[in-house]
């Protein structure tokens, strides 16, 4: 574990890969409940962590936090999303994969997802779970205009548009989930740790 | 209640924002430059999450409804209340407006952002705690247009008084390194002086000048970002991150900006310099 100062209060937890953030996620959320830690923000990224609003001395318990390889990957309950495979980009996708739309669909509603963090905007969470090799690339112009409710893939990720919005991910499909809702009181369906499955409806 | 006559090229609603829900992807939001906030909010008996309005360059003109006791600080601006001009004691505009009376704030003379603060505060619906508009996600309330209505709540405290800062002179920001300095060749940085860009707003103010050179290519895997966070993207011109700012990005971020308030009241062109600390 490598930790990088940010700025005055904020530290910067770097990780091999993506369970190892999980692993990290998952110890200083439950740290924070238990009120060990003071922070205002907790930021799960790729393939790090970041802590924002620390108090001083906080790298020093960090260390001794470590938690256990997949310690705190308890699973939890899967949120499935009902997603009718009709979009723009399918047969893109399955062109990349050099397979069938049905194959397609199958790998697609097969794979067993994680919210490896968000971003890009309220609720808008990057799924991981697919083999590297396919990760597919971007549109090479991004749409100025994506749907709200859009199932998309670039990259290695997954991810679902809560609002209509410009975007360059290839979409495979749509969903009528509510993603972000500020009146609910987890806004977010998709939070950072959660297991998603895509349902063909 | 508050009609707006006049709104300006961005008035917004803005309180000390929404910290806590980057992890959602939700943006922090809040006054870019919150202690002028803050100072107004006390002047008015205010606490200091109030919500007020951040107006940008041109000001705006608001009508009041009911009487009010009403502060203007940071940037500075002519202010009339019904067309008779306010006088300005130690730099902040503490006025009374009677019923129906009428407040413009001018174009601003120093300084880009002017912040209105009413007894009471302006209680748009909170949204994830917090009253500000965010440019970039469209949370909260909208940004303010010609015929917008605004509900003022209950004055409930007792005003106060504080010092407003000065804005203008020199420019030096104090920036500490990492996380990810070691993406680019940081010695042209310190002490180069670099220019404010036009197409600066309140998610980054956008710097003109040299060029850093990096010393890897390409993006890094997706990692959170903090208010203050002074961004190089591929063309090498630093974006330093305000209030408006995305929660993850993929441009290396070199170094931390320790206070980002002046930026909220530098114009575009006026010259910055940075300054290491540690």
């Amino acid at each position: 574990m490598k930790i990088r100062r940010v700025g005055a209060s904020g530290l910067l937890i770097e990780c091999p890969d993506a369970d190892r953030v999980e692993d990290w996620r998952a110890e200083l959320w439950r740290r924070r409940e238990t009120g060990e830690l003071r922070v205002t923000e907790i930021v799960p990224g790729a393939l790090t962590v970041l802590l924002d609003g620390v108090a001083p001395g906080t790298e020093a318990l960090l260390t001794a936090w470590e938690p256990a390889p997949g310690e705190r990957r308890t699973g939890g309950p899967v949120v499935k999303i009902p997603t009718v495979f009709d979009g723009a980009d399918l047969d893109s996708v399955a062109a990349l994969w050099r397979v069938t739309p049905d194959e397609t669909v199958r790998r697609l509603t097969e794979t067993r997802l994680t919210v490896a963090f968000s971003g890009f905007a309220p609720g808008f969470a990057y799924l991981r779970g697919f083999p590297d090799d396919w990760a597919v690339p971007r549109l090479d112009a991004p749409r100025p205009r994506v749907p709200v409710g859009s199932v998309a893939l670039a990259g290695g990720w997954a991810g679902i548009y809560p609002t209509a919005s410009p975007g360059g991910w290839r979409l495979v499909g749509t969903t009528d989930q509510t993603l972000f809702d500020v009146r609910r009181e987890q806004p977010a369906l998709l939070t950072p740790g959660t297991r998603v499955r895509l349902v063909a409806k | 209640m508050i009609t707006v006559l006049r709104a300006g090229p961005l008035t917004t609603v803005q309180d000390l924002g929404r910290p806590g829900w980057a992890h959602l992807g939700v943006p922090r939001s809040g006054a870019l430059d919150a202690p002028a906030l803050g100072l107004a909010n006390r002047f008015v008996g205010n606490p200091d999450d109030a919500a007020g309005l951040e107006t940008t360059l041109l000001g705006c003109t608001l009508r009041f409804a009911a009487p009010a006791l009403v502060a203007v600080t940071g940037a500075l601006a002519a202010i009339d209340v019904d067309q008779r001009p306010v006088e300005r004691p130690g730099g902040c505009q503490l006025f009374e407006v009677p019923a129906g009376g009428v407040v413009d704030i001018g174009p601003a003379i120093r300084g880009v952002r002017s912040y209105l603060a009413v007894a009471g505060g302006i209680v748009v619906e909170p949204v994830l705690g917090s009253r500000s508009t965010d440019t970039l996600s469209g949370l909260g309330p909208d940004r303010l247009t010609d015929g917008a209505v605004l509900p003022v709540g209950t004055a409930t405290g007792a005003p106060a008084v504080g010092e407003p800062a000065r804005i203008g002179g020199e420019f030096v920001l104090g920036l500490r390194r990492g996380p990810r300095d070691d993406w680019c060749d940081l010695t042209g940085l310190f002490g180069t002086p670099y220019t404010i860009g036009p197409l600066s707003n309140r998610i980054g103010t956008r710097l003109a000048g040299t060029a850093l050179t990096r010393a890897k290519a390409g993006e890094l895997p997706s990692e959170g970002v903090v208010l203050g966070a002074v961004q190089v993207p591929a063309d090498g011109r630093p974006i330093v991150f305000l209030a408006d700012h995305p929660t993850t990005g993929g441009y290396p971020v070199i170094g931390v900006v320790d206070d980002v308030t002046p930026l909220a009241q530098a114009r575009p062109g006026t010259t910055v310099r940075f300054r290491e600390l540690d």
